[in-house]
């Protein structure tokens, strides 16, 4: 029997990590991540979770201490937002260099100045570089499955690389669904133990994070983009292993929805597809032919699975919730470059949204599609497009 | 007198300068950790004369991550070790005072605070020497240094030496010592109580650095044993915040004696009202013989 039970989406991820069991779990609080880490605290208090759990003094020791453990051999846990995670970010690519598989959750959170508690996903993208596998939730049944799956992903063997599961902070994290746990014993038979090869171990003493000379390091860099190749591989693999055992998620790194005649096609990541989706379902009605692709994995990007997705749209309305200053939204111009080399030119328009935690209605979807079908029309569109900027 | 354990952890091979005092300094503590153990290490000039990928100088399990956070590395293995029902294997932190008293602090303090089963070591050389011997909060009164350098209006560094001793002390840590690697010895047996204490415990050992001091290659030791008897650097340990044991001083030396052979030093003995700055020296050795009672 599987539990389902109403609960906010920190809480789900805390069951997923209680399921898997780290080892170790560091811990350092902040908006909007902290109740995670409360729910896994409890989780010890209680005996219902055997790990070694550190209540470090910042986030860049969370990391820090999660990459000695890893190194030990340890599974480890932990989980951050915004500028916590900048504050790692030095240790983030580190943990990726040494190979560590460590997983993290992110509660995305927008970065100040100005200071901002609420959702956007400019901190999770500022990291795009960091050598992580990084899955975006939209759900909070999909952030518990996607922790459980980025363990199994992270392990493998040829992979070794760490993970971390982006959930939109607030709209996710406190916000309360219906939630399918699963039992810690099927959890333990879909993910090993975790044994490295390679780790700290006094019978078998290595050095780990020598001085890597120009005769080597780029040897080790392509290792380690081979790596996240292998993930890409692996990831079906691992989703397909997961519906089997669980009933649940598709074995892709993106999810199309009703893309098949889509003349338009909106693609975007996180809590907001649940939105856009009864946008297209409402359009749909009235005879629009809109469709939406999800991406559930931003590293490895999925390539592949876009161009093949986009084959027969006309026009692509990419949704960033963060902007990269000087340059576009970071989702749209990876699109764009993944398209470069498809045979398909589909229009493309970058509509930068919610930052900050500004709320994104249904309407502001629909207005997207629509301003889209009229840069169709006309023959013509504006690249970047700020959706609902307040007129000065 | 007694022997030294046979027993290499940190091997030769490595790349330091010659006259290195860091790289005697960590054979030495190496040679008081007797149990099994892991060790981690801060970015800089041990970590990168003992390791150029594919070689290493560590018959120990071993770890760099970066430069200030060798602590909470440590720490985490710790933890680590402790989930796995390990409480034998010795968790060792090293750095260099740069990394330890300055970047490295939050961490340290961290990693303190909550009572890891810790021995931390800094090799403290008095200035970062990897990046080319900039000042650090550990660089004396008056050093030269790439970034402290005397000029028309410098006397050199303008900062007296953070004590990290008492910080750590500070914070209920079981076991503080300092030492010198002018008494191999001492460091030895310093080490080894650190790391047979169960908890944190922290040692910094005196190692001078012939190239970012300026003095012969030969004289490493002679420099460190002149540091600790002109009182400039006490030698002692502290349990549990209480002065424990201190290596006393007879006939404790001028500070002249320990500037005039470093190049470092060499602008108090030019420059006009030099004088000053070597009474100032002498004054905090005055002071250190006097707090730890160091004259015999």
């Amino acid at each position: 029997m599987v539990e389902r039970r109403v609960m906010e989406g920190s809480h789900a991820v805390a069951h997923a990590v209680r399921c898997c069991e780290p080892d170790v779990v560091s811990a350092y609080p902040i908006t909007p991540q902290t109740h995670i880490v409360e729910k896994i605290s409890q989780f010890v208090a209680d005996g219902d979770l055997k790990s070694n759990y550190m209540r470090v003094e910042s986030e860049f020791s969370a990391m820090s201490a999660s990459v000695g453990a890893s190194a030990t051999g340890a599974r480890t846990f932990t989980a951050t937002a915004s500028q916590g995670l900048m504050l790692m970010s030095e240790v983030l690519y580190n943990a990726s260099g040494l190979r560590l598989p460590i997983v993290m959750s992110v509660a995305n959170r927008a970065m100040g100045a100005p200071i901002n508690i609420w959702n956007d996903h400019s901190d999770s993208m500022g990291v795009r570089d960091a050598g992580w596998i990084q899955l975006y939730a939209e759900d909070n049944q999909e952030a518990l499955d996607m922790t459980i799956q980025a363990y199994k992903i992270a392990e493998n063997q040829d992979v070794m690389l760490p993970a971390m599961v982006c959930m939109d902070g607030f709209i996710l994290t406190h916000t309360y669904e219906p939630v399918s746990i699963p039992k810690k014993e099927k959890v333990k038979e879909f993910l090993p133990e975790f044994d490295p090869e390679i780790k700290l171990d006094p019978e078998n003493p290595l050095t780990l994070g020598t001085v890597g000379f120009p005769s080597d390091y780029m040897e080790i860099r392509h290792e380690q983009y081979q790596a996240m190749e292998n993930a890409r591989d692996i990831m079906p693999k691992v989703f397909s292993e997961y519906e089997e055992k669980f009933g649940r998620t598709q074995n892709t790194l993106t999810e199309n929805y009703k893309t098949e005649d889509a003349e338009i096609i909106l693609v975007s990541l996180g809590s907001i597809m649940g939105t856009i989706k009864e946008a297209v379902d409402e359009l749909r009605e009235n005879g629009k032919q809109v469709g939406a692709i999800k991406i559930k994995a931003f590293r490895p990007f999925p390539d592949q699975e876009l161009i093949e997705g986009l084959q027969n749209a006309e026009a692509v309305a990419v949704l960033d919730k963060n902007i990269t200053l000087g340059k576009k939204g970071a989702l749209y111009t990876e699109m764009k470059d993944t398209l470069y080399s498809a045979d398909i030119k589909p229009q493309m328009t970058n509509y930068i949204v919610g930052l900050g935690g500004r709320d994104i209605p249904r309407q502001s979807i629909k207005n997207i599609v629509q301003q889209t079908k009229d840069d169709l029309n006309n023959g013509q569109t504006r690249e970047v497009r700020f959706v609902d900027l307040k007129e000065e | 007198m007694t022997k030294l354990r046979e027993q290499e952890d940190f091997v030769s091979g490595h790349r330091a300068c010659a006259g290195c005092g860091l790289a005697l300094g960590a054979r030495l503590a190496m040679k008081g950790v007797e149990q099994d153990s892991i060790a981690t290490c801060a970015t800089g000039c041990l970590e990168v004369i003992s390791t150029p990928y594919p070689e290493s100088s560590w018959e120990i399990p071993w770890i760099h991550s970066l430069f200030e956070n060798s602590a909470s590395v440590a720490a985490g293995i710790e933890a680590a070790l402790k989930a796995k029902g390990d409480n034998e294997t010795k968790v060792i932190a090293q750095g260099g005072d740069g990394a330890t008293v300055d970047i490295g602090m939050r961490g340290l303090s961290g990693m303190f605070e909550r009572g890891h089963d810790v021995t931390y070591i800094c090799y403290d050389n008095e200035a970062y020497m990897n990046t080319g011997i900039q000042r650090s909060g550990a660089t004396p009164l008056a050093a030269s240094t790439t970034t402290s350098p005397p000029g028309k209006q410098s006397y050199g560094n303008e900062n007296t030496k953070k004590d990290a001793l008492a910080i750590a002390a500070s914070h209920g840590v079981g076991y503080v010592a300092s030492a010198s690697i002018a008494y191999p010895k001492d460091v030895v047996e310093k080490v080894k109580k650190a790391a047979e204490l169960d908890g944190p415990s922290y040692v910094q050992i005196h190692v001078p650095c012939p190239t970012g001091w300026g003095f012969k290659e030969s004289d490493t030791i002679e420099i460190a044993r002149l540091a600790v008897e002109t009182a400039l650097w006490p030698v002692y340990e502290m349990e549990n915040g209480e002065i424990i044991n201190i290596r006393k001083i007879k006939n404790r030396k001028p500070v002249e004696e320990y500037l005039e052979k470093q190049k470092r030093y060499k602008h108090l003995f030019k420059k006009d009202n030099g004088q000053q700055k070597i009474e100032q020296i002498q004054e905090i050795a005055n002071r250190n013989a006097k707090t730890f009672e160091l004259d015999k």
